[in-house]
């Protein structure tokens, strides 16, 4: 049989498509279901797109490259679950564009980091790691309460987001920087409409810089939603079983 | 063979065609620079245009100096600058990894708050891709050139598009880089560059492929040499690979930013399936390749063995594909798609030996040169190298391995045990090939500086993996440490701690890595400016050196 394979040494075109198929399998076999399967993604209740404030901040992560050195991804083994909580479920990444699964634990995972400690914990933290933890290798991040975020450009951030397919509204795209604005404003006038935007975001300032909304903002604002949104007193494991 | 010229002289009409693209690409620049708001786009819409406006200065001056109505013989001037751009980026990636390594062991020394692109996380992608791509897609590009012209016995095809190829990577390669720094990334790992750096990679690889295929096209042999068959998959499934794994749409086309088109566990999988054959076809196919026509050649032995090369070739390139899931073990992707990725990646353990043992088997005959020739030595080690990584590879997709050694260091370890040892190595065995060979001299400045690149780099990896291995099981142990009460045992950052020693030993072990190739650049450059050791002026003649010249010609002699 191997005589045969003389025809792919003669003929360059025919080794290149024999390639091309060779390596196209794999990937349709193991990705392209997982766009059809109902069952890979969880049917739970609580997830809501990101806030403009916290979209914001998921890319100051991003572009930061937090993702290099913390997971969001709680395997389902007894440590894990014990040490940052509930495992986590494919249906608290479906917004994620790109996912922030990450791949090293040289900090710890973040996937529900949200709610686990202050504000000012995550600013003092942020701007000189060691001051908290002494033992840390993390970088400082002060600079980030000096940049301002760019209020006009998130309409537009939104938009991407929608043409890939997050469900933001017509009114959350109008409203995106005005409610950047009012995520960092308790007495904010459209406090309640925001929240029917946005069921369950928190709205504070969250650097104590009363004066701007800064990288800082944002960033704690992204940290703090970080694995709160499923309401898992309603999650029904044994149904979402694959 | 051995006529005085290959071929007669082929037609200049593709310089239009280079000329016209390069006009595109400074008027999309121009008005990119004048219309964004974006302060990133705008200095790397500046940097586009330079190197456009640069290229067709270069191309004009080219054209009018009349050095291009010669084409006959062989195109080895683009392989010499691979060489050069190879060992250049490797010394910039080597560095910033030392440099990152003493990050994470010195956090109190090397970082700046009011410099934010000097922070890890802007650092690391620079590393990466500046290993990955600058010094081993310079590698790769450059071997494929030479090795493709030989075993087919023709002039590269299309004339000036080798060079645009050369030129268009080298600008991907500065974009790229320049962004991590800025913070233009889009943070999928090994795909960092954002959707206009991915638009012009894909512009100049899709040149890359016809290039090489052309060149396949009008060879003079009737089969094709099987390095080839392993350049041919590296090149056909990384342009599948980076196509897919890019798609996204950016925020406007004046804007740095683009957002995925999949999201969370289709967008893992995606990235996984990328980014796993981004070492399966990228840094091993690829690589077979260099080991295929180098070995063979420096051992002055045919291949072991053609069944096998086809036999593991296919089986190879298809069981790769699937292996992306282990990455994702225990993670929300489907456990279906878990079990697929890590019952293929036992399975590629087999077509990765058939590799080594192909590679290894080659020596038959030819043991006895291991002692005399430390480049031939190098080639080997680092088929070893490839051989032992191949094997923890699959030993840590299993799903039960897998948890305690992902997240942690020993991925790390087992990632430099294949980087540093099989791809490093085979690298610099074929440079060291190279560069007599292109620029025509009796063999190296120094046997004795290989020798000593060899023991001070072997070392270095060794400290490197042994430190990784330690520091990686140690936390994952730590991490699911439970005390006599049923509690953790440890707090994250006690884990840490604990691996504050073995990030050092790693640093200084990267160093020595960084030394080695230090000592390596010094003897290319005395070798390309034709001198010899004095000491060694006696032995050389008789030696390994002289023996692969004589096989070797300059372009005008052409002879095979």
């Amino acid at each position: 049989m191997l005589d045969k394979h003389a025809i792919f040494e003669k003929h360059g075109w025919l080794l290149s498509i024999a390639i091309l198929v060779t390596v196209s399998i794999g990937g349709i076999i193991e990705i392209a279901p997982l766009f059809y399967l109902e069952s890979t993604i969880e049917k739970v209740e609580g997830m809501r797109p990101y806030s403009p404030l916290e979209l914001a901040g998921r890319n100051v992560y991003v572009r930061e490259g937090c993702y290099l050195c913390h997971s969001q991804q709680i395997r389902p083994l007894r440590d894990e679950v014990e040490r940052y909580g509930h495992y986590s479920l494919a249906a608290e990444s479906m917004y994620d564009h790109p996912f922030q699964w990450g791949s090293k634990r040289t900090g710890p995972d973040l996937a529900r980091v949200g709610g686990k400690y202050s504000d000012a914990w995550h600013l003092q933290h942020l701007i000189d790691p060691r001051s908290v933890v002494p033992e840390s290798v993390m970088p400082p991040y002060g600079f980030l309460e000096r940049n301002t975020i760019d209020l006009d450009r998130l309409a537009l951030d939104l938009k991407a987001n929608r043409a890939v397919g997050v469900p933001y509204t017509d009114e959350m795209i109008e409203k995106a920087a005005s409610d950047a604005s009012t995520q960092t404003d308790p007495f904010s006038a459209d406090y309640d409409a925001f929240l029917a935007r946005y069921p369950k975001a928190q709205i504070r300032d969250f650097d104590g810089n009363e004066g701007a909304i800064t990288e800082m903002d944002a960033l704690i604002a992204y940290l703090q939603v970080l694995g709160t949104m499923v309401d898992f007193e309603k999650y029904q494991p044994e149904e979402n079983y694959r | 063979m051995s006529q005085h010229m290959i071929e007669q002289n082929e037609g200049s009409s593709e310089i239009a065609v280079i000329g016209a693209l390069l006009g595109v690409g400074a008027l999309w620049a121009l008005t990119t620079a004048a219309r964004t708001v974006d302060p990133l786009m705008q200095a790397h819409a500046f940097i586009f245009l330079a190197a456009f406006v640069l290229g067709g200065i270069a191309l004009g001056a080219h054209v009018y100096s009349g050095a291009d109505a010669d084409r006959r013989g062989y195109q080895f001037g683009v392989v010499k600058a691979g060489v050069i751009a190879t060992m250049f980026w490797g010394i910039v990636g080597f560095l910033v990894g030392v440099l990152i390594a003493s990050q994470l062991a010195f956090p109190n020394l090397l970082y700046f708050d009011t410099l934010p692109w000097t922070n890890f996380g802007r650092l690391r992608p620079l590393h990466t891709s500046a290993v990955i791509f600058a010094f081993g897609g310079n590698a790769l590009m450059a071997t494929s050139f030479y090795v493709v012209q030989r075993t087919c016995r023709t002039r590269l095809a299309g004339g000036m598009w080798p060079w645009f190829v050369f030129w268009g990577y080298q600008l991907f390669i500065v974009i790229a880089a320049t962004g991590y720094l800025m913070g233009v990334t889009q943070s999928k790992e090994y795909a960092e560059p954002e959707w206009y750096t991915d638009i012009w990679l894909t512009i100049v690889w899709v040149s890359y492929l016809l290039v090489f295929l052309g060149t396949i096209w009008k060879r003079k042999e009737p089969h094709i040499y099987v390095a080839n068959w392993f350049y041919l998959a590296f090149i056909i499934t990384v342009a599948m690979l980076h196509i897919v794994n890019n798609l996204a749409v950016p925020v406007s086309l004046t804007d740095t930013k683009s957002y995925s088109l999949f999201s969370g566990v289709q967008d893992a999988l995606t990235q996984w399936w990328y980014g796993h054959n981004a070492v399966g076809f990228f840094l091993t196919a690829g690589f077979l390749g260099i080991m295929y026509y180098f070995i063979p050649k420096r051992a002055e032995r045919p291949v072991y063995s053609y069944r096998l090369s086809i036999v593991h070739f296919w089986s190879l390139i298809f069981i790769y594909i699937w292996a992306g899931p282990h990455h994702l073990h225990y993670t929300a992707l489907p456990e279906w798609a878990q079990t697929l990725g890590m019952t293929f990646s036992i399975m590629l353990w087999m077509p990765s030996w058939g590799g080594m043992i192909n590679g290894l088997m080659t020596l038959s005959g030819a043991w006895d040169k291991l002692r005399t020739d430390p480049v031939l030595r190098m080639m080997v080690v680092s088929v070893a190298f490839y051989g032992m990584s191949t094997f923890e590879g699959p030993l840590m997709a299993i799903r039960s391995v897998n948890s305690l050694s992902h997240y942690t260091d020993w991925t790390i370890g087992h990632v430099h045990s294949g980087a540093l040892g099989w791809v490093g190595y085979i690298s610099f065995g074929a440079i060291y090939c190279l560069v007599p060979w292109l620029w025509n001299r009796r063999g190296l400045y120094s046997k004795a500086l290989v020798e000593w690149h060899f023991w001070v780099s072997t070392l270095g990896i060794l400290l490197y993996i042994t430190s990784m291995w330690v520091s990686g099981v140690m936390q994952g142990l730590m991490w699911r440490a439970y005390n006599s009460f049923g509690f953790l045992e440890y707090s994250f950052v006690e884990t840490v701690e604990a691996m504050h020693p073995y990030y050092m030993i790693r640093a200084l072990g990267g160093a020595m890595f960084l030394m080695g190739a230090l000592i390596m650049a010094y003897n290319l450059w005395r070798t390309a400016r034709g001198d010899i050791r004095e000491k060694e002026l006696t032995s050389q003649g008789a030696g390994q050196d002289a023996g692969m010249a004589s096989g070797v010609t300059a372009p005008a002699q052409m002879g095979v």
